[in-house]
């Protein structure tokens, strides 16, 4: 295989990893934090669901900003046109964001009921509305989006927000990132926290497992009859441009080629979905630990199968498919993704483990808050 | 050619991300700065085992954290940004700007915000030498962070490290060391962050002098007061020193900056005489300052280090922009041929030819008749070489003020620095009580000098976003006014109340002071918090 072809299929595997790592480890807390309102019914069980991702929800959030730093180091195209073309989503998406970080440092700052009280719906939002915005922009792609560039490669937009924020394809897949997350989240609070919070988070948990499955499976049904996209003639080693036209036609139930050519790749929605009913059983069986792991893999199951049914498309075009953006035509040159390769070959094997050293040095359950402790929040 | 976008959109756009920025830089310089600063004061506890240091660390330890959660909020914003209001600009140079971007992640953000956790929390987890090697490495991914946004922007200022290529059409990596070593990222990088240093200085000094004038937290202020003032007094020449090097280093990359930041309008000639105007009223239409008070002869050897080299002027930098203007359109039409057909080998050799002034091409377009460059020709050529070369000049007004506000705060610090740490080793500060009130009453002053540096930095820059390659008004994403209003509207709220937010709880913690959490009375206000009372402790009780 062509050099360049083997990084450009590399990154879009490391993209999937990334989003992977974004959406187990912010995910988890963006859980908690829309359950901090249901499993903490009073101040103390709140402060305490907070402590047990208070340590590491800030490490955990550079996925998320790595995952955009990346994005447009490896698929500039892709950084530049999906950010723009979802503007408002992402706007909203930002602003709830960038409450999360505040609420956190500051909601146990003050001791006034309202303003913990407001700091908790910021809470609520900030961790909702994410997960949601998250798993629509995946509906999004997968029905196509509607830009196309000038030869210049100023991207135009066709669309109005309002028909990908309020399509019931996006908002099913919204709230299946919504709910994986809440699963993830609970398994969390089971791991580090104590009855009454271990309990809630079981009883919410468990179910929101069941309520993926049910979720997944009727987007898996709902995509394979709604119009994919079909790559013909395409050169992967092309030079990287998005004005360039591509061959690409739509069809109904084109998703699903790429499992007819290859049927082991069915295996992976099938992991997805055993995943997420072992993971509810698991938590059933006060298995926190196995639970939280089954999560892990239920994401890595339901993000492989968007991304392998797209493959190698990564954002196709509704309003001109022949500049859909696939991973030929947006990622960045052989030169850079050499680079952006050998760091991450040093940083991240680097940042799993120190990571991982973090979690050890906080572990164990997070009681009440005690006096004695002003490190807590 | 093409619609252009909406000047009112550019506008929006451009209004949106320096408010975005300025605000996300209120906060990193002290963050880079406190965060060595705890590191010191860790390091002291950790040789001499005495208490009083553990307690001064963790008490800036608080207020760096609330500090921080804003500085991290915010550069959400900034990462963000490129993508959602500057799609072309990301599509033009993501292959070069991205990269620092993503490693700044890799190597830098994620060790600050994993180990920024352990550092809060981990204070009865680790050995005292552990928990000083976590401080130590949130203070070196601050900064590291700090260095990889830098050349980042520096590629910016003065575009190494890549360059155009017609089949990608878009600016492509071409050398990693001509990207981080550039010497403006360099330069910037150190200036920034020994600012950051002045600025912890700054805020730790003026805090502890508040605590000396009230009489509170004698033992704790007094030593505070000491590695501030020292830490400052080195920093702020630092800073001098390296605001200078970037005036030198610009002098060659960005003339159309130094002419505006000086307010020369005219080249100096031989021998050189030009005076270094210590302030002026420029006039941008008269092309010249209506008023102005310098020093003679010392403009040339202060800037360029020699007694020799001319320093061009606006109305010289205009005229030599023209032929590049008119090279420029030749390429911008070439390309657009080229990249219609891929075959037509002439069109690339035209564009090959004048590829390194493509940019003055784009910067033309806005000039051009319907903003088509084909439709320029020789009767309208005078004029748009007149509009685009009067464009390439940055707003002179703003640059040689935000310049001169900066450079005036710097140099006043410096000599606040030198007083504060000359009484604090003679053990007298507490004998001089205007100059605690000086220090107090100076608190704004690091803050002023960065958000102008960044003003002098970025408004100087313009009309590029890529100096040279890239206007910014073809930069900016293609949306509606409306789009514009709402993210403006909805930054304006959420921003005001975290500012009002962070101020409230800045001012509670700094009055509160470090006693409190240590030597309360029976229900000790630990972390402000309901800790140590009833759970369901209603705001009343806090009212004692």
């Amino acid at each position: 295989m062509d050099a360049y072809v083997f990084l450009k299929v590399l990154w879009w595997l490391l993209l999937g990893i990334l989003l992977m790592g974004l959406a187990i480890m912010v995910g988890m807390d963006m859980g908690v934090g829309t359950l901090l309102r249901f499993v903490g019914k009073n101040d103390a069980e709140r402060r305490t669901v907070l402590n047990i991702v208070g340590p590491h929800w800030d490490g955990n959030q550079v996925w998320f900003i790595l995952g955009g730093g990346a994005i447009f180091a490896a698929f500039p195209s892709l950084y530049a046109t999906s950010f723009s073309v979802f503007y408002i989503v992402m706007i909203l998406l930002l602003f709830s964001m960038i409450m999360r970080p505040v609420a956190f440092e500051y909601r146990s700052k003050v001791p006034a009921e309202k303003w913990r009280d407001t700091w908790d719906w910021a809470f609520l939002i900030s961790g909702a509305v994410p997960m949601i915005v998250y798993g629509a922009a995946f509906g999004n792609i997968l029905e196509g989006v509607g830009f196309h560039f000038g030869w210049d490669g100023q991207y135009y937009q066709t669309e109005s927000f309002l028909s990908y924020l309020l399509n019931p394809f996006a908002i099913l897949c919204g709230l299946l990132s919504l709910s994986l997350a809440i699963y993830q989240g609970a398994a969390m609070l089971m791991i580090r926290g104590t009855d009454p919070i271990y309990s809630r988070a079981k009883k919410i948990g468990s179910v929101a497992a069941l309520v993926s499955v049910v979720l997944f499976v009727i987007g898996g049904f709902w995509v394979s009859g709604m119009d994919g996209y079909v790559l013909h003639h395409a050169d992967p080693a092309m030079p990287a441009n998005i004005s360039t036209p591509q061959d690409v036609t739509r069809v109904a139930g084109a998703w699903l080629h790429n499992y007819a050519a290859a049927p082991i790749l069915w295996l992976i929605p099938v992991v997805a979905i055993l995943a997420m009913l072992a993971g509810s059983l698991a938590m059933r069986a006060n298995k926190s630990t196995l639970a939280w792991w089954l999560g892990a893999v239920a994401w890595i199951g339901v993000l492989s199968t968007a991304g392998v049914s797209m493959f190698p498309f990564l954002m196709p075009s509704s309003d001109n498919p022949a500049q859909s953006i696939t991973v030929w035509n947006a990622t960045g040159s052989a030169y850079n993704l050499v680079w952006m390769t050998i760091f991450s070959a040093i940083f991240v094997p680097t940042i799993i483990a120190y990571t991982t050293w973090c979690f050890r040095v906080m572990r164990g359950k997070v009681k009440s808050p005690s006096p004695s402790d002003t490190h807590a929040y | 050619m093409d619609m252009i976008i909406n000047p009112t959109v550019v506008e929006l756009s451009r209004m949106q991300f320096a408010l975005t920025a300025l605000y996300h830089f209120l906060f990193v310089p002290l963050t880079l700065g406190l965060s060595f600063i705890l590191a010191t004061m860790e390091t002291v506890y950790v040789v001499t085992k005495r208490p009083i240091y553990k307690e001064m660390t963790q008490f800036w330890g608080k207020l760096f954290g609330i500090n921080f959660a804003l500085g991290v909020a915010t550069g959400l914003t900034m990462e963000f940004e490129f993508g959602t209001n500057w799609s072309m600009y990301s599509h033009f140079v993501g292959d070069i700007f991205g990269t620092p971007l993503a490693i700044e992640g890799l190597m830098a953000f994620f060790m600050e915000s994993t180990f920024v956790g352990v550092m809060f929390f981990g204070w009865d987890r680790l050995s005292p030498k552990a928990h000083l090697v976590v401080t130590y490495l949130v203070a070196l991914g601050s900064n590291l962070s700090a260095l990889w946004i830098l050349i980042a922007n520096g590629f910016m200022q003065d575009p190494r490290g890549g360059t155009f290529d017609p089949n990608t059409m878009r600016m492509q990596f071409t050398s990693f060391i001509g990207l981080i070593f550039n010497p403006d990222a360099q330069a910037k990088f150190v200036h920034t962050s020994i600012a950051g240093f002045v600025t912890g200085s700054m805020f730790v000094m003026a805090v502890s002098a508040y605590y000396l004038l009230n009489k509170k937290h004698r033992d704790l202020a007094l030593r505070s007061f000491r590695i501030a003032s020292i830490f400052g007094v080195i920093s702020s020449v630092g800073v001098i020193t390296l605001g200078d090097a970037l005036g030198y280093i610009d002098a060659h990359a960005q003339p159309t900056k130094l002419a505006a930041m000086e307010a020369i309008w005219k080249t100096d000639t031989h021998p050189v005489s030009a005076a270094w105007n210590l302030i002026a009223i420029p006039d941008r239409q008269a092309q010249k300052n209506v008023f102005e008070i310098g020093i003679p002869y010392i403009l040339t050897p202060l800037l360029t280090h020699t007694e020799t080299t001319v320093i061009p002027g606006i109305i010289d930098l205009e005229q030599q922009a023209k032929p590049k203007i008119e090279n420029g359109i030749k390429a911008m039409l070439a390309l657009k041929a080229y990249n219609a057909n891929h075959s037509d080998t002439s069109a690339l050799a035209t564009f090959k030819q004048y590829e390194n002034d493509m940019g003055y091409g784009f910067l033309a377009k806005q000039f051009a008749p319907d903003q088509d460059l084909a439709k320029v020709n020789q009767a309208n050529l005078p004029s748009v070489l007149d509009k685009t070369a009067n464009a390439t000049i940055p707003n002179v007004w703003v640059e040689f003020w935000a310049f001169r506000i900066m450079v005036a705060a710097g140099f006043a610090m410096l000599v606040l620095f030198a007083f504060a740490a000359y009484y604090s080793l003679k053990n007298q500060v507490e004998r001089h009580p205007l100059l605690l009130k000086v220090a107090l009453w100076s608190i704004s002053l690091p803050w002023i000098a960065c958000e102008f540096g960044w003003i002098t930095a970025e408004n100087g820059r313009q009309p590029w976003t890529v100096y040279g390659w890239l206007p910014t008004f073809v930069s900016a994403s293609s949306h509606s006014v409306a789009y514009m209003v709402f993210s403006l509207i909805g930054f304006a709220i959420l921003y005001s109340s975290f500012i009002i937010a962070e101020l409230y709880l800045m001012f509670k913690y700094a009055r509160l002071g470090p006693q409190e959490e240590h030597h309360g009375d029976a229900a000790p206000a630990a972390g402000g918090g309901l800790a140590g009372k009833p759970a369901f402790a209603k705001a009343s009780l806090d009212r004692q």
